[in-house]
Formats: C-alpha cells, sequence, structure tokens
C-alpha cells in the first residue's frame, strides 16, 4: 500500500519522457514567437537610426525643395491622407451593407456563391492587376483622368473584398442563437439586424475598416498608375493642397521616388519619409486597438 | 369537443435534404388545453415547432409537405409571416437572453408590432415579466442586461419575451433543461394559470412534467405519431401501444 502510493509520484521513464517532449514543444513555440519580433525591431530600429538626421515637425510640414534633394513631405502626407479618407469612404459603405445582405439575407443559392466566389478571388488579385483595372476603368473609361477620383476608386476597389471579409466575419461571430430569438418574436430581418446583430458587431467591422486604412496608405502600384505623382506645387501646411480632379503625391510613391529616381537626395531623406508612413500606419493601427478595447468592454454578452 | 381546433396538422412531411424528419403528421391542438409532446432525441419535436412559426423557413435545405392551420389560417400561405408569429410564443431549450436590457428584451417585440407608448409599453413590460414570475427579481434593475441574469431569470426572461406580443399559443420547447427544479415549478404553476388565456404546446423530455400538466400527449418517435391520447391514458398501465408504455416507463431508450 505505502509502496504504491509513494510510486505514485515518482519520476517513471514515461513521465520525463512526456516532460522531455512538453520543454521542447514549448521552446520550439516560444522561439518561433520571438523570432516574429525581431524583424519588426530590426525594421524600425533601422530605419529609425538612418532617419534620425531629418526627423522634426517642421520634416511633417515643409515642402521639397531644390528639386525634392531637400525639404519636407507635406505635399505627400496630405496626398495619402485624401486618398485614404476618399477610398474607404466609397468601399467601406459598399463593403459593410453587401457584407450584411451576404451574412443575413443571402440564402445558399447559386447566385449567392457565385458572388461569395468573385469576393474571395477579388481579395487575392495583385495590386499590380487591380492599377491596371482602375487605369482602363477610372481614367480612360470613366473620363474622370489622373486623378485623386482614380486613384481613390482604384484603392476602393482593392480594399472592398477584405472590408467585406472582414465584416461578415464579425457578424457571423453574434451567436445564432440571438437571432433565433428575434425571429421567434416576429420582428424582422432588418428590425433583428439593427437592435441585435449591428450593436454587437460594430467593434469588429470597424476594426476590419480601420486595418484597410494602412494597406491604403502603402500600396503604391494602384495610384501610380492612376492619380499620383512625381512633383507637385504646393504651400507650406496647406491642408486643402488638391481639388479631386488633380493628381496628388502620395508618401508610398514619394519613397519610391526619392529612393530610385532622384540622384543626390540628402541620405536620411528617404528613411524620415519611411518612418512618417510607417508611424501613420502604426497610429491607426494603434487606433484600431483602442477603439477595439473600448468596444470589447461594452460588449454585452 | 364543439370548438373548432386551435391548430390543425395534416399530414405534415418535413425533410431536411434527403433526411426526413417528420413522415405524414395528423393532429388537431384543442383551445386552452396544454398539449405534451414527448419523444426521444431526433424524433422531430423541435422540428414540428418551427414548421408551425415558419422559422423552419430560415433552414436553407428544409422542404415542407403537408398542411398547418392556425385558428384556420394555412400557415404556409399566409400573408404576414410576421403576424403568425406573434400569435405563437415561443421558448427555446437554452435561455436566450438578447444583449438588450431586462426592459428592452420585453418591450423587443412589442416594439417590432409598432407599439410606441411608454405607458403601454411599460404596462406591457410589467404584465409580462409578472406572468414570468420575474418581476420581483428584476424590477428595481430593469436596465441591467438581460444576459447578465442567472440562467434560471433568464430562461423566465424568454418566457416573458415570448408572452409579451400577446400570443395565443405558447410553445415550450424543453424550457427546463437549463434551470433547477425549484424554478421549473414555479414556471410550471404560471403554465397552469397561463392556460385560461392561451393554448399551451409543451415539448419536454421529463415526461413526468408531461404528466403533471398536459390534458393530451402526443408520443412522437422517428417523425411518426405513435400515440395521441389524453395524458392520463398515456401514463396509464394500458396505453394503446406498447411502445409508448415501454418508453413512459423508460424500458426502452
Amino acid at each position: 500500500m505505502s509502496s504504491s502510493s509513494s510510486q505514485r509520484f515518482t519520476a517513471t521513464p514515461l513521465s520525463r519522457r512526456k516532460a522531455r517532449q512538453e520543454a521542447l514543444a514549448r521552446w520550439i513555440f516560444c522561439g518561433m514567437a520571438v523570432a516574429m519580433i525581431v524583424p519588426l525591431l530590426l525594421i524600425v530600429g533601422y530605419l529609425f537610426e538612418r532617419a534620425w538626421p531629418s526627423l522634426s515637425l517642421s520634416f511633417l510640414l515643409e515642402v521639397p525643395a531644390r528639386g525634392m534633394t531637400e525639404g519636407g513631405i507635406w505635399p505627400a502626407l496630405v496626398g495619402t491622407i485624401y486618398l485614404v479618407f476618399l477610398s474607404l469612404a466609397v468601399s467601406a459603405p459598399i463593403g459593410i451593407l453587401a457584407a450584411v445582405y451576404l451574412n443575413e439575407y443571402a440564402g445558399d443559392h447559386w447566385f449567392n456563391r457565385l458572388i461569395n466566389l468573385a469576393v474571395i478571388n477579388l481579395a487575392g488579385v495583385p495590386s499590380i492587376v487591380h492599377a491596371l483595372f482602375g487605369l482602363g476603368a477610372f481614367v480612360y473609361a470613366a473620363r474622370f483622368g489622373y486623378s485623386i477620383v482614380s486613384a481613390s476608386l482604384t484603392l476602393a476597389i482593392m480594399t472592398l473584398p477584405v472590408i467585406i471579409a472582414s465584416t461578415r466575419e464579425a457578424l457571423a461571430s453574434v451567436p445564432r442563437s440571438f437571432r433565433e430569438a428575434c425571429w421567434n418574436v416576429g420582428a424582422t430581418r432588418w428590425q433583428t439586424i439593427r437592435a441585435v446583430v449591428l450593436p454587437n458587431s460594430i467593434s469588429g467591422i470597424l476594426t476590419g475598416v480601420i486595418l484597410q486604412v494602412s494597406r491604403a496608405a502603402g500600396e503604391t502600384a494602384p495610384i501610380m498608375f492612376t492619380g499620383a505623382v512625381f512633383y507637385k506645387v504646393v504651400q507650406k501646411g496647406d491642408f486643402f493642397a488638391y481639388g479631386l480632379h488633380q493628381q496628388c503625391m502620395a508618401l508610398s510613391m514619394h519613397l519610391y521616388t526619392l529612393s530610385t529616381q532622384v540622384p543626390g537626395v540628402k541620405e536620411s531623406i528617404p528613411f524620415a519619409t519611411a518612418v512618417v508612413l510607417l508611424g501613420a500606419v502604426l497610429l491607426v493601427n494603434a487606433t484600431a486597438i483602442a477603439l477595439r478595447v473600448y468596444l470589447r468592454a461594452r460588449k454585452r454578452w | 369537443m364543439a370548438e373548432p381546433p386551435c391548430i390543425e396538422i395534416r399530414d405534415l412531411r418535413l425533410a431536411y435534404g434527403p433526411k426526413e424528419v417528420l413522415r405524414g403528421i395528423s393532429l388537431d391542438v384543442l383551445p386552452n388545453e396544454i398539449f405534451g409532446v414527448i419523444g426521444p432525441a431526433q424524433s422531430g419535436k423541435t422540428s414540428l415547432l418551427r414548421c408551425l412559426n415558419r422559422t423552419i423557413d430560415f433552414v436553407p435545405t428544409a422542404r415542407v409537405q403537408g398542411t398547418i392551420r392556425v385558428d384556420g389560417d394555412e400557415v404556409r400561405r399566409t400573408k404576414d409571416v410576421f403576424a403568425l408569429r406573434r400569435k405563437i410564443g415561443m421558448v427555446a431549450p437554452l435561455p436566450v437572453g438578447l444583449p438588450l436590457s431586462i426592459y428592452d428584451n420585453v418591450a423587443f417585440a412589442p416594439r417590432c408590432a409598432g407599439l410606441t407608448r411608454k405607458a403601454d409599453l411599460e404596462a406591457m413590460v410589467e404584465q409580462c415579466l409578472r406572468q414570468a414570475a420575474l418581476w420581483e427579481e428584476v424590477k428595481d434593475r430593469l436596465d441591467s442586461l438581460g444576459t447578465r441574469l442567472s440562467g434560471g431569470q433568464q430562461q423566465r426572461l424568454t418566457i416573458a419575451r415570448a408572452l409579451s406580443h400577446q400570443p395565443e399559443i405558447l410553445c415550450l420547447d424543453e424550457f427546463s433543461i437549463a434551470i433547477d427544479p425549484v424554478t421549473t415549478m414555479r414556471i410550471e404553476e404560471v403554465l397552469k394559470e397561463l392556460r385560461a388565456h392561451m393554448t399551451i404546446i409543451l415539448v419536454t423530455n421529463l415526461t413526468q412534467q408531461a404528466r403533471r400538466l398536459a390534458d393530451r400527449t402526443l408520443f412522437l418517435w422517428n417523425g411518426e405519431i405513435v400515440e395521441l391520447d389524453r395524458t392520463d391514458v398515456i401514463f396509464s398501465e394500458q396505453p394503446a401501444n406498447r411502445k409508448t408504455y415501454e418508453y413512459v416507463n423508460g424500458i426502452f431508450g
């Protein structure tokens, strides 16, 4: 009796083997997780170090000077803001409403399956193909010319499928039992959506939309083909620098031209531009996280 | 028996894709009776209720045949399915507090039906919560969330919600599986009072619950009616079908 009970807690070959496997698995997983952080820190650290001489508030507000070899990035910053907001102003409403239809109304029907297939495939189209489409559809066919409108619409087409997918996921996370409870008391689909589904999925929907901000801000190809330019004369600190029918500068494009097209640029300027782009994206992502935390706290089940 | 039946079902067939769930059910439910439905899992009890208020429409693969009449109206051809659902209160097996305040949980259905006057809504909410034996426990915190109530309270909230659209028929689908025996007994008392105002269909896995409450009991097995008779006959030593005797006495599973 006593020998068996003491045996129960001593290490057996089996338990030692299990412990070894457990430790090994744990270290492998942990190592991979750490490996994720290393490149991020290296990129951020390297960028900051190289960009440091140029980083200042005036770098944000100044316009480029001396054939873009000196000065700031204000026109590109404003242009990116224009492009991002205009494109999301188009794609977010369409995407969210389409996702509500697909998730809440559409039955399992060949036509709806076709729409689903289209959404998934559209999300997989490379951005350069979107660019070419935007060039043909908006610049030429719709006669918007090379302009902010064309570039924004191209970005909107690019972000649309992802917004649809993320919104559908947010909607699907609301338990079906809530919907059934509403239907059982004679509520229509819309009454159900308004009272229960949307209030409980709005955090996920907004997060999905905001994450597309960084994508729209970072893409170069779609805007390069449709409305972003090399250089444009803009007053320092002028927020209303562009008309919608005009072409504009943009951060991603600016970075590309500074790095490859302009001779004799002060070395830290491209890096500072990259830091601004990265900082803007991180700022937006942080907003998304904060918003999510805030709305989660109000989540009601 | 002179009264016309409240619900008439004739040769009701239901299939989910190739799988037949109801195989030709015909029965009448009389006004103001408590109609018990018993039967093992997969016998089609819940599906029967879903056909009744047409929430079966939300199952894409479901095919329904046969006729169901509620108050003489053909359910499958009704013009206003939302009015039909308001006529039938439905309580699901698991309590569902909507992620709204307790007040809004109960006021939701009247609002959907177009009732907007505050005084009317308040009176309605109080009446329904009283009927569901929940009023005393929540009257001081109607603003708090329905999802934060305990399981038994949420189940009574579900019942209050089912009553909030003033149904003529109340369907309870295994309402007691998530709640304790004491609360169950309280709700059973409530049901006995409610039958004065409405017809009650009680689907239950607890055969004794059907025995306590139901006037007539239907024994459903594998989508077919095995026996439908007065409850005292179903639970007697000699029901018409041997299977019934075995089921209610727990002899086969």
